[in-house]
């Protein structure tokens, strides 16, 4: 069996709109990843709550996402959409990454920027969004883009738990037509195409932001 | 826990399958993250060129659709039907492999540049420079790398439960089929990953620890507590209070 040129051009539309919801996913995903780390990483410093959080995020982080999508779909009620417990799932995986990530960006805040704060007696508030945020993000966001890409790259496994993005839709092309070559190679080209592009703006940023 | 006791030999089966799966995919992705990742580091620009393509190819592409293209598309245009054992190894091996040439690459490129000056202006030859100064003083800063990358590639490998190899995921999926304790049987799975991941640190802990010795670093001091996740929480470089 070769491979045939006609049939993998007849499948791209079906397979670009599995890419879609490989996005869509991505970028939700991202965003709950990007704002519950935050929340994470600053409750990790909190007494008592923190250990208990850092216990908790450290089992999700070294346990398989693929497992724990299987697991909360298993349990969750039928009314959820597969998508909804996709993205949720992820997220919250990510989310012990990220948070992992902010944690060393507020650490690399220099000592003396917050014993400079506490000279000038500023509330805890004004500490945290003017001081010491604004010099720790500047620091991940190499890192963190990373994270999307490894995210993005992780999206194949909610095909899993029944999402139709874009290994699903290869799949079910590779039952009906008796033909996977066609369908996996070219997933793997669109992967690509999306991958690579990204880690190159990425690694833009990280020498841009290197420099400063 | 009645439930776990009664299935823990068919748990352990499993286990064990994932355990022989992040050690042979470990050993293949390291030994391509070396060779790719010094091939890297050459003067040579079709050398850089061939280092480049592999990682950004097989770090691109999901780990999953590696192992679906293998698995499925491979038998369909060449005689060849892979055992899923083994699809499972090459697919994670490959992926991971790209992810540690870059480690490789930049661990190699990050010591001192006098340190090769002083190899040129001693007349070593580029296997001794490799062997006795670059390699050793490189391999300290690609250890805590590598071992992130481990308990990565032990993670992945759920996925060979998608292609029918009897591994920690695919028992427990089978357990909450046959006793419907959705639960139990996929929390004993992530408990058993998660004591994998701990013993796996310890490990690359372990020998981070003899790399830092060997190089007369002072030996981060401690005892098994501390070889599990350092930094801990508690450390705080700086306070508001």
């Amino acid at each position: 069996m070769n491979w045939d040129t006609e049939f993998a051009i007849s499948i791209i539309p079906r397979l670009l709109e599995g890419l879609a919801v490989t996005v869509q996913a991505t970028v939700i995903g991202y965003a709950v990843a990007l704002v519950l780390g935050l929340v994470v990483a600053i409750l990790r410093r909190m007494d008592y709550i923190g250990p208990v959080v850092f216990v908790v995020f450290e089992f999700i982080r070294t346990t398989p996402v693929l497992v724990q999508l299987l697991f909360v779909f298993a349990l969750a009620p039928p009314a959820v959409t597969p998508l909804t417990i996709g993205i949720t799932v992820l997220g919250v995986h990510y989310a012990a990454y990220t948070a992992e990530v902010y944690r060393s960006g507020i650490e690399g805040v220099a000592k003396g920027q917050w014993e400079a704060c506490r000279a000038l007696s500023l509330p805890p508030l004004r500490v945290w969004g003017a001081v010491v945020m604004p010099q720790a993000i500047r620091k991940v966001i190499p890192p963190l883009g990373n994270y999307l890409i490894s995210m993005f790259k992780d999206t194949p496994y909610l095909f899993a738990i029944t999402v139709g993005e874009m290994m699903f839709v290869a799949k079910a092309i590779g039952t009906e037509a008796f033909r996977s070559m066609e369908a996996y190679t070219l997933a793997g080209l669109f992967f690509l195409a999306v991958s690579v592009p990204s880690a190159v703006i990425i690694r833009r940023l990280e020498r841009r932001y290197a420099a400063v | 826990m009645d439930f776990f006791l009664n299935r823990f030999p068919v748990y352990l089966d499993g286990a064990l399958i994932t355990l022989l799966i992040t050690v042979l995919g470990s050993a293949l992705a390291f030994v391509l993250a070396m060779a790719v990742g010094i091939l890297g580091t050459l003067r040579n620009p079709v050398a850089r060129a061939a280092a480049t393509v592999y990682t950004e190819a097989f770090r691109g592409v999901a780990a999953l659709v590696l192992l679906f293209w293998f698995a499925y598309a491979i038998p369909q245009i060449t005689p060849y039907e892979l055992s899923p054992m083994f699809v499972g190894v090459l697919a994670l091996g490959l992926n991971v492999g790209a992810y540690g040439a870059e480690v490789v690459r930049a661990a190699i490129n990050a010591v001192p540049a006098a340190q090769t000056e002083a190899t040129i202006a001693l007349n070593m030859s580029w296997l001794r420079r490799m062997r006795s100064v670059l390699l050793p003083q490189a391999w300290a800063q690609m250890l805590p790398t590598f071992g992130n990358l481990v308990i990565e590639l032990m993670k992945a490998s759920a996925i060979v439960s998608l292609i029918n190899v009897a591994d920690l995921t695919d028992v427990a999926g089978r357990m909450r089929a046959s006793s419907s304790e959705t639960i139990l049987s996929y929390g004993s799975a992530l408990v058993m990953y998660f004591v994998i991941a701990q013993l796996l640190i310890v490990g690359m802990r372990t020998l981070e620890r003899r790399a830092n010795r060997r190089l007369g670093r002072a030996p981060a001091r401690g005892s098994l507590l501390d070889l599990l996740r350092p930094p801990t929480p508690g450390t705080k470089v700086g306070t508001a209070e």
